[in-house]
């Protein structure tokens, strides 16, 4: 049970409803400020409207109470545009958030990028590069709350090993909150404070040595899952 | 330099300016096209306004309105394509033009005509285009932001729909500024082939909203010199002075090319 004085976010009975479609009901839950809150569910779950609705991004019914207006989001791969842009510099995208170059080089240091990649071009940079730059993006104002969509989706092993390290690191340097979508349930095992297993509502929620048996996994995907078991960093 | 030839190179310069500036936002929107669609619809209002003496765009203002709410009101009632809607209401608005208009206003109609300025008309178009181009540089940012993803923007606070009702705004206004120097027909380059020329030779956005702003006012200031000289209707040849350009920045482009597309 989380304290209500630490509550950084209350849902409360929410659904989502596309038409006749119902993609998310009768939610209810609480994330605690400083948690790694992941979301975990099949495709088709409705993990990225849960996102969208808790960002009050799509109409939704019920309440979701956010306990701070800091909140950094990155939405998944498919909903970001790389290509066919007009030239955008990285300064450029990073000055829509701030004017402060400062803080631009601070964070994209963080993040181990140089500061050459402020002249590079938007659409030029690797995946693995697109994606740190676009952690740094997130975290260059010093958000309360990190929401992120399947922040590794398309980058290889290395890659999605470094975004996880690095934040991690910012969470230990401040307090931060995360909200993540992964399907990594190893990435699952070794960062994650707290676990909603989703299909449309809630399956299973907690810690995730409490609710990810075998069975609930088995449950939450309808097929067997390969096990893993993970000590936390 | 006569007088009005000084006023005729006042409105064209700001105009074309203004529709190359706002045209780099909509090349971003991958609108560049709706330029020409928008300024089909205003034709009828500008048969009128040179039958019965009034501003020609104030009747290309008060036509786009009603076309761009009769093609509202059809998509509301029939979902068929924006598209598709458009492409009706903007052939029969041309087509509508033509049963209204002599021949000779029907050659000002759609090649645009710059030899009866006025003070007052400069003084209304740079004060029209100054609120436009405020405009346009307020929601610039924001609009590529969103461009780049609209969830990106809306959990940014961006109201997405506000930013879209400003920039159409903006849009309808700087057609109806811009018929009167190239006419109906070829309001699309006007706002398109500076944006594309600026495309070519910049870096960042910052580069490529100036450089098409100003790719923009030298081909209309090139094309009223031209009229000048040959007395050949300014609408086509602002076009081919702005074609020209891009022809230039496509030389450039191709020339310095391995400068332009290396990482710095």
């Amino acid at each position: 049970m989380i304290e209500n004085r630490d509550v950084i976010l209350s849902v409360q009975d929410l659904a989502v409803t596309f038409g006749d479609t119902v993609i998310l009901r009768d939610l209810s839950f609480s994330v605690a400020a400083g948690a790694v809150f992941v979301i975990l569910g099949p495709n088709g779950a409705g993990k990225t409207t849960l996102l969208r609705a808790l960002l009050d991004l799509i109409p939704h019914g019920g309440r979701v109470t956010w306990r701070t207006q800091s909140i950094s989001y990155l939405p998944p791969h498919e909903f970001l545009q790389r290509r066919e842009l007009p030239p955008l510099d990285i300064e450029e995208f990073f000055r829509f958030k701030t004017r402060n170059l400062a803080d631009i080089k601070r964070v994209l240091a963080e993040v181990g990028l140089g500061e050459p990649v402020l002249r590079r071009q938007f659409g030029s940079l690797s995946t693995g590069q697109f994606q740190r730059m676009l952690i740094a993006w997130a975290l260059v104002d010093d958000p309360d709350v990190l929401v992120l969509d399947e922040p590794t989706a398309g980058i290889d092993v290395g890659g999605e090993e470094t975004i996880y390290t690095l934040l991690n690191r910012f969470r230990q340097n401040k307090p931060l909150t995360i909200l993540l979508v992964t399907h990594d349930l190893q990435i699952v095992w070794e960062y994650a404070t707290m676990v909603l297993c989703l299909n449309r509502q809630k399956l299973c929620m907690g810690a995730p040595e409490e609710v990810l048996t075998p069975q609930r996994l088995k449950d939450l995907y309808g097929t067997g899952v390969k096990y893993y078991q993970h000590q936390h960093r | 330099m006569t007088k009005t030839v000084l006023l005729a190179l006042i409105l064209s310069g700001v105009t074309g300016a203004l529709a190359g500036y706002l045209g780099s936002l909509m090349l971003t929107k991958r609108m560049a096209l709706m330029g020409g669609a928008l300024g089909h619809l205003t034709l009828p209002g500008v048969a009128l306004a040179l039958l019965y003496d009034f501003d020609v765009s104030l009747g290309a203002l008060v036509f786009l309105g009603l076309g761009v709410s009769v093609i509202w009101y059809l998509e509301q009632k029939t979902h068929l394509h924006l598209e598709a809607l458009t492409a009706v209401v903007f052939s029969t608005s041309l087509a509508t033009a033509f049963l209204f208009l002599p021949r000779q206003e029907a050659d000002i109609a759609l090649l645009g005509d710059v030899s009866h300025v006025t003070v007052f008309m400069v003084l209304a178009t740079v004060t029209i285009a100054t609120g436009i181009f405020l405009t346009v540089r307020h929601i610039y940012s924001h609009t590529v932001l969103i461009g780049i993803s609209p969830d990106l923007a809306a959990s940014r606070g961006i109201d997405l729909r506000w930013h879209n009702t400003l920039y159409l705004l903006c849009v309808a206004l700087t057609v109806a500024l811009g018929v009167r120097i190239v006419g109906g027909l070829m309001t699309a380059a006007l706002l398109a082939v500076p944006a594309c020329t600026a495309r070519n030779v910049s870096w960042n956005l910052k580069q490529y909203a100036y450089f098409s702003m100003a790719a923009g006012g030298l081909a209309s200031v090139l094309g009223v010199l031209g009229y000048v000289a040959t007395g050949l209707p300014p609408g086509p040849l602002i076009v081919i002075a702005s074609g020209l350009l891009f022809l230039g920045s496509v030389y450039t482009k191709v020339r310095f090319g391995k400068v332009l597309s290396s990482e710095p």
